[in-house]
């Protein structure tokens, strides 16, 4: 089924390996030498991945361009890779958002560039083969193989209290992940009872059956490791930390593409592997949801920080994506979908505005600027069209991915769509309040006004983000096509589950705490 | 069944060869060539090597095979362990000359001991006679309380010496009392004689339920399983350097493997006595390791917390049994003795003469001083911490699948948590290492004992490590042979 005649998710996954080792073998005093070859290197794998896209085959929710070799025989843990319509998306997210970042921080980070590049080319390796892997060994690997270069992106290269964000979201997201391997390991040997063949291959286990009980646990284990990289509401402490003192090209990735792998998470493993457990903690989840979306909005009201409100906005957006996601119909996870793309094109580009205006300035408090418009023209108007897309104004990204996420969520239930679209409004809030203080008024610093506009640089990775912002706003539907048959795949099969088997009550309290959710309404969206 | 089989301990016999040579050595030509000890002595560590590897047929092959009126077995079991204390032994040796360039203590009596220890180790992995084991038992503690006060002149290394040897005389008593009463009940001390015993009893009878506890804890405390583990820190912050490294590898594995053949074999009619306690055993041991280990300030005493927690994780597998149980044992002995040793082999690098920067605090800003050591260094600390794609990681994850496997579910869930625990402080080195400045420039040690043999050894373990963690099936295929000897 591969299309390419070579190996194109391997090549894709470790030419950035490769640029790992192209780097360390330049002198560190080469240092523009150093920061081309890895701009170079995350462009090469940007152009390979665009394959992925030009020959994907749209008709089908099989897998595509599978590879498979045997890797450790003995466990039966294979080296599999292949993608989806879920996946596809978010690998070409990745590439593309390396590349910028790389381009980003050329004058931001001056020091132990080498270092600095080979982690993030060694990241990229980690981010692409967590949305390939098919082998759940190997997907784990690539998982925690992808914390320790952010663990250094942060700790070296950060802020002031760079070393506590660190070690807190180093901790805190390999506290959640190493529950989900003994889950996986409880799988592995589930599988091996019920079929008498061990396994480590993630579509196997979509089709075990498991007991109800069971899949709770399972569940449990799993969503928390993904809970927190998400990260939901009440696990989302990490985040604004390691946001705030990780330099720009760092949070960029944290926001744009390590988010992802939560709710990647949720969709390739959560829903068709547990679908009674999944039905079971809808309302659960679209609670803590809500409460994320509502929360992030109103904590980023309050920031005097440009960075930590765009962080806390984090918080917010990924509520929607979730949201989307546990609608569990085709337009919620259609739009919860595009919306992790877009919340990473539209908030990485939020910190990368972020991190001009920090490089110029090296304050990152909202009462330090003011009136840039005057000064910095082309900044401010680009400023405010991301704003615009983080917001989901029609013709931007954010509109179509929260729109579908609205009609999926109101096709669950009213009350909760309602709810939802509050948090729409606080989101407008924010970001224009924002971008007004910033770049409307009077110029109130002195420093201000012999601030620089855009320089070329800046809008050679402003820019491509930019056509992507209004390419998805305006014209979705290549992006929303590759998704269609994966996603009703998806969901077909935990309709199936759930008019198989009935979901599980749980215990009283709980019930009792999620009364006033209507289970029925919840689970009638059979899409559209 | 021959009765003597010179053949079967060859590896035994070079090594206390060597050593007899080694000491030969300074009493002929003095200490004009104070490194041609190490050398002699690494020269019969590769020849043992070969000799087991080759002793007596492919590793895949189920081989079992008595001599010496059954006391002696040479198996695919002994025989990995032995090839993972002589592996240790090697490192260690490696690591060393150096070290004792610095201390000015370059004499042949260091590796004269470290042989005898090794041959000690390798006795109680071939043993299968009680008494044969407590004999290998005690060739290697003894060797081992006269390595750690070997630095004569620290009082640190007084102390530790006099501590251990105190200490593990008693965890001997208990072992020898323990095998008394086994052989009083049964009438036999050979090893599958014993098993035979059981079988046909049924059930074991209270004395031997005794037997079994007292041999239980005298392997604790030689293990260092909580709550007999307090010589553990001592002693290894007290030892030389390089000592320590070894100690945590080689006698930790030495006694596990003796501890594996005497309860899987002679006493597996007793698993439903000794399931519980080592439950509780494995899940203490792990615990209080990690959280100690949090607090620590110096890191060999941090790492000696650690190895406690390792000795945890190992129990896990030991109580997992079956083959998945007992081959994540050799696996993980295997990775740890590369993990472990690498990390001491840093350690000696940068600590100084008189092991004067052992704090977690030295290691300030060492990252840029020593690029290549600290990356060294780091890759042996994520592998400790057991993150992918090290072998580490692969370790515990053959342990906890074994776990899962069996039902310990719970025990695997407490492993995996103080897995995490301590991340924290494997972090805390690379933190010191790349993120915290040295508050003087002065302060960042030199490396004072760059030697080619030390980089040797440091790049030894970290290919060990990684073509552990990347590559490891044929590995995996080999400590799959080593079951054979337990079906």
């Amino acid at each position: 089924m591969n299309a390419a005649n070579y190996p194109i998710l391997s090549v894709t996954t470790f030419l950035p390996l490769l640029g790992v080792a192209l780097v360390c073998l330049i002198p560190s005093r080469h240092q523009r030498a150093i920061q081309w070859a890895a701009f170079l290197v995350t462009v090469a794998t940007f152009l390979v991945s665009l394959q992925l896209y030009f020959q994907f085959d749209t008709t089908t929710w099989q897998m595509q361009f599978v590879e498979d070799a045997p890797w450790i025989p003995q466990f039966a843990i294979r080296y599999q890779m292949g993608i989806d319509g879920i996946s596809l998306l978010l690998v070409l997210l990745t590439t593309f958002l390396s590349a910028v970042a790389v381009l980003s921080t050329w004058s931001a980070v001056t020091e132990r560039v080498k270092a600095y590049m080979a982690s993030l080319l060694l990241l990229e390796t980690g981010m692409i083969g967590v949305f390939c892997a098919l082998d759940f060994i190997l997907f784990y690997v690539f998982w925690e193989v992808m914390l320790i270069p952010m663990y250094f992106i942060i700790g070296i290269w950060g802020g002031p209290r760079r070393i506590y964000a660190a070690v807190k979201f180093f901790i805190y997201t390999m506290s959640g992940s190493v529950l989900m391997l003994v889950a996986i390991l409880v799988l592995y040997f589930m599988h091996h009872e019920a079929t008498g063949t061990f396994s480590f291959h993630i579509l196997d286990y979509h089709k075990l059956g498991l007991p109800a009980h069971l899949q709770m646990w399972l569940f449990l284990a799993f969503a928390i490791a993904f809970a927190i990289k998400v990260p939901m509401f009440p696990f989302h402490t990490w985040l604004p930390d390691a946001h705030v003192e990780a330099p720009t090209a760092g949070s960029v990735i944290l926001a744009g593409i390590l988010l992802k792998m939560g709710t990647y998470g949720f969709l390739r493993f959560c829903l068709p592997m547990f679908p009674q457990a999944t039905l079971f903690f809808v309302p659960l989840i679209l609670v803590l949801a809500l409460i994320g979306i509502i929360y992030g909005a109103l904590v980023s009201l309050a920031q005097d920080d440009v960075k930590k409100l765009v962080a806390y906005s984090s918080v917010s957006h990924l509520g929607y994506c979730m949201l989307g996601m546990f609608a569990l119909n085709v337009d919620g996870i259609k739009g919860s979908l595009i919306q992790m793309i877009n919340h990473g094109l539209s908030t990485g580009a939020l910190f990368l505005i972020v991190g001009i205006l920090y490089e110029r300035r090296h304050t990152r408090m909202i009462s330090e600027y003011g009136g840039l418009m005057k000064v910095m023209p082309m900044f401010a108007f680009i400023f405010l069209l991301v704003a615009f897309s983080s917001m989901g104004v029609p013709g931007t990204n954010g509109f179509v991915g929260e729109l579908l996420i609205l009609i999926g969520a109101f096709q669950a239930s009213l009350k909760f769509g309602l709810i939802a679209t509050v948090g729409l409004i606080l989101g407008a809030v924010y970001l224009i309040w924002t971008v007004k203080r910033v770049t409307y008024g009077p110029i109130t610093k002195e420093e201000n006004r012999t601030l620089k506009d855009m320089t070329a640089r800046e809008y050679a990775y402003m820019l491509p983000v930019m056509l992507f912002i209004f390419w998805i706003g305006l014209y979705p539907k290549p992006f929303l096509r590759t998704m269609d048959a994966s996603v009703s795949h998806l969901l077909e099969s935990v309709q199936a589950q759930r008019t198989a088997q009935t979901v599980p009550q749980g215990p009283v309290w709980f019930q009792h705490l999620f009364a006033k959710v209507d289970r029925q309404l919840l689970t009638k969206g059979q899409g559209r | 069944m021959s009765s003597i089989s010179l053949s079967a301990i060859a590896p035994e016999l070079v090594l206390v060869a060597c050593g007899l040579i080694v000491l030969m050595i300074q009493a002929v030509v003095g200490r004009k060539y104070p490194d041609s000890f190490a050398y002699v002595s690494l020269l019969g560590v590769a020849a043992a090597l070969v000799l087991v590897w080759k002793q007596p047929g492919p590793f895949e092959a189920r081989i079992i095979e008595y001599f010496f009126m059954d006391m002696w077995v040479v198996d695919n079991f002994s025989r990995f362990f032995k090839i993972i204390f002589l592996l240790g032994t090697g490192l260690t040796v490696l690591i060393s000359i150096k070290y004792l360039h610095n201390e000015a203590m370059q004499h042949s009596e260091y590796y004269a001991l470290m042989l005898m220890c090794t041959v000690g180790m390798m006795v109680m992995a071939s043993a299968s006679e009680l008494i044969t084991i407590f004999l290998g038992v005690e060739l290697m503690s003894i060797s081992l309380y006269a390595l750690t006060g070997y630095t004569r002149t620290r009082m640190l290394a007084n102390e530790a010496a006099i501590k251990y040897f105190i200490l593990g005389s008693f965890a001997s008593a208990f072992l020898i009392y323990g095998i008394a009463l086994i052989y009083g009940t049964t009438g036999t001390s050979q090893i599958p004689a014993i098993a035979e015993f059981l079988a046909k009893a049924g059930s074991g009878a209270s004395v031997l339920v005794m037997g079994m506890a007292l041999i239980l804890i005298g392997f604790a405390f030689k293990t260092a399983a909580v709550p007999f583990h307090m010589w553990a820190p001592d002693v290894y912050e007290g030892a030389p350097a390089p000592v320590t490294g070894f100690m945590s590898a080689g006698p930790k594995a030495a006694a596990f493997a003796a501890f594996v053949r005497i309860f899987m074999e002679a006493l597996p009619g007793l698993q439903t006595d000794w399931v519980m306690v080592i439950w509780i055993l494995a899940a203490l041991t792990m615990t209080v390791g990690n959280v100690i280990a949090l607090v620590q300030e110096n890191i060999k005493r941090m790492l000696a917390y650690s190895s406690i927690a390792h000795a945890g994780y190992v129990l896990v597998a030991f109580l997992a049994a079956g083959e998945l149980g007992l081959t994540s044992i050799l696996y993980y002995m295997l990775v740890y003795t590369f993990m472990n040793l690498g990390a001491f082999a840093v350690i000696t690098m940068l600590a100084g003469a008189g092991e004067s920067r052992v704090r977690v605090d030295d290691y300030r800003g060492v990252g840029y001083k020593h690029p290549v050591a600290a990356l060294a260094m780091s890759l042996f600390l994520f592998s400790l911490a057991g993150i992918p794609p090290t072998g580490g990681f692969l370790g515990k994850f053959y342990i906890f699948s074994a776990a899962v496997k069996q039902g310990f579910i719970w025990l695997a869930i407490i492993g995996v948590l103080n897995s995490v625990v301590s991340v924290y402080y494997y972090l805390r080195v690379t933190v010191a290492m790349y993120m915290q400045p040295a508050a003087q420039p002065e302060d960042v040690p030199a490396a004072t004992a760059l030697s080619p043999a030390l980089i040797i050894a440091v790049c030894i373990s970290a290919y060990g490590v990684l073509t552990l963690g990347l590559f490891p099936s044929s590995y995996v295929a080999i400590v799959k042979a080593s079951f054979l000897s337990f079906l």
